[in-house]
């Protein structure tokens, strides 16, 4: 796979997870091409951490230039169901529960559910802007990445950058497999059947469980 | 009440190393005929409390936008933001020692302005626990209730509020249009001074009183944006 399809791969995985009528809110990058992928009769409503609740497709008609954009400050409208809300009322609704699923990347994840994706030090400084309150709040998290990152695992046994948040991540979905993180450790669920357990064990730090009923990659 | 003052004059009831709330979100909707009046004056020095550190458009005409513009002109002094990705100044002068930069995160930070605002003694929050933001000047406490952990958030307050609406009357009402209006609605709460930029001043009754969004008691200056000739 090259680095499209894999992320296409990955993606449409992730969109099996969300169910019809989810609140959803999705991160930058792969995250983004999850909708792409909902099975049929499943609709979401997707969130943007600035104040936008039902968020759907920029077209010519609706598009506000200053007026309406996402949370990475790009030109964003909203579905015909859909709302705005302040800063407040947002973050309140990941906080308080009402945020279904997130999906995000990371830069790693640990077998406690503990992620890191927020700074590099010595690197740049980005910020953790939304991101500590939304895997803090939302009902379910699911990174989605790809393994590794030039052959270096990124799922750890502790994770080595600072944290964005601990305990909190509940499945990983990567082009090797989908994993769940649970109070043993990491329990790998699927796996993408190019690869051999062995292989995925060999790319991951972090000692894998075997589910009981272990599959093929479902898509 | 007429609250209706120019550009300038707003800016000049801004003092210098003033600790400023700004509105707005990556350098879109901000006071921006106030912040070109703060940057011709000699003032400076400010902390700003604000989301992002604005947003630098490389290749453009006006490259900075909003907080952007204020920082490279080396007026800021600290910066208390969530995310500055979009402005890779600023960590250029945080790596110098030229600007303090402080992080929070962006939940955490709209609570500890609406909590100040609202008269309460500070946040408790899931947010951050067990991160850096933990050893955060603004992180006072940690507690377990009912057997979870929380960090407290101390109040964030500042001498003035500069921030943009889309439509505004005379009395500072304020209706925000598409997703405007972010933490302006709280910054203007726990501000000395309330500056409230209008896209449009309309009549009193314009904006449906149900629809209004800012109630104008929290303001105390109105400002017209105006485009230079």
């Amino acid at each position: 796979m090259n680095k499209s399809e894999l992320k296409h791969y990955i993606a449409k995985r992730a969109a099996l997870e969300l169910k019809d009528g989810d609140v959803v809110n999705l991160g930058i990058g792969m995250p983004t091409l999850v909708p792409e992928y909902l099975p049929e009769g499943v609709t979401v409503t997707l969130q943007a951490e600035n104040g936008l609740i039902g968020c759907g497709p920029v077209t010519e008609e609706n598009r506000d230039p200053h007026y309406v954009y996402d949370a990475g400050a790009n030109p964003a409208a909203l579905t015909a169901d859909g709302c705005f809300t302040d800063s407040i009322s947002s973050f309140g609704l990941m906080r308080g529960g009402h945020l279904d699923v997130t999906i995000l990347g990371s830069l790693e994840v640990d077998e406690t559910g503990s992620l890191s994706n927020w700074i590099i030090p010595g690197q740049r400084v980005f910020g953790m802007g939304g991101a500590m309150d939304l895997v803090v709040g939302a009902k379910k998290v699911i990174v989605v990445m790809e393994h590794t990152n030039h052959g270096q695992p990124k799922i750890l046994k502790r994770c080595t950058l600072p944290y964005t948040a601990v305990h909190c991540v509940d499945m990983v979905i990567t082009e090797m497999g989908v994993m769940e993180i649970c109070e043993d450790g990491i329990v790998l669920k699927e796996y993408n059947p190019v690869y051999t357990i062995e292989e995925i064990q060999h790319a991951t730090q972090a000692q894998l469980i075997l589910a009981e009923d272990l599959k093929p990659y479902a898509t | 009440m007429n609250k209706l003052i120019s550009a300038k004059e707003a800016a000049a009831k801004i003092p210098d190393g003033a600790t400023i709330f700004i509105g707005g979100y990556m350098g879109e909707s901000s006071a921006k005929a106030v912040i070109r009046e703060l940057l011709r004056s000699e003032k400076g020095g400010f902390t700003l409390l604000a989301n992002d550190g604005g947003q630098v458009r490389k290749g453009e005409a006006e490259p900075y936008l909003g907080i952007a513009q204020l920082i490279h002109a080396g007026k800021v002094r600290k910066l208390i933001a969530t995310h500055v990705g979009l402005n890779p100044e600023v960590s250029e002068l945080v790596n110098q020692g030229k600007m303090e930069l402080v992080l929070l995160p962006q939940g955490s930070f709209a609570e500890m302005i609406r909590s100040a605002g609202a008269g309460l003694g500070g946040v408790l929050t899931p947010t951050g626990v067990g991160t850096e933001v933990e050893k955060n000047e603004f992180t006072i406490g940690k507690q377990v209730i009912q057997g979870k952990e929380y960090l407290l958030m101390a109040p964030l307050r500042a001498d003035v509020a500069l921030i943009n609406g889309t439509k505004i009357d005379k009395n500072g009402n304020i209706w925000y249009r598409g997703s405007t209006r972010t933490f302006s609605t709280v910054m203007v709460t726990a501000a000395d001074l309330v500056i409230a930029e209008a896209n449009r001043i309309v009549p009193v009754g314009e904006v449906a009183q149900e629809n209004i969004m800012t109630p104008g008691v929290y303001v105390d200056y109105v400002v017209a944006w105006e485009e230079e000739s």
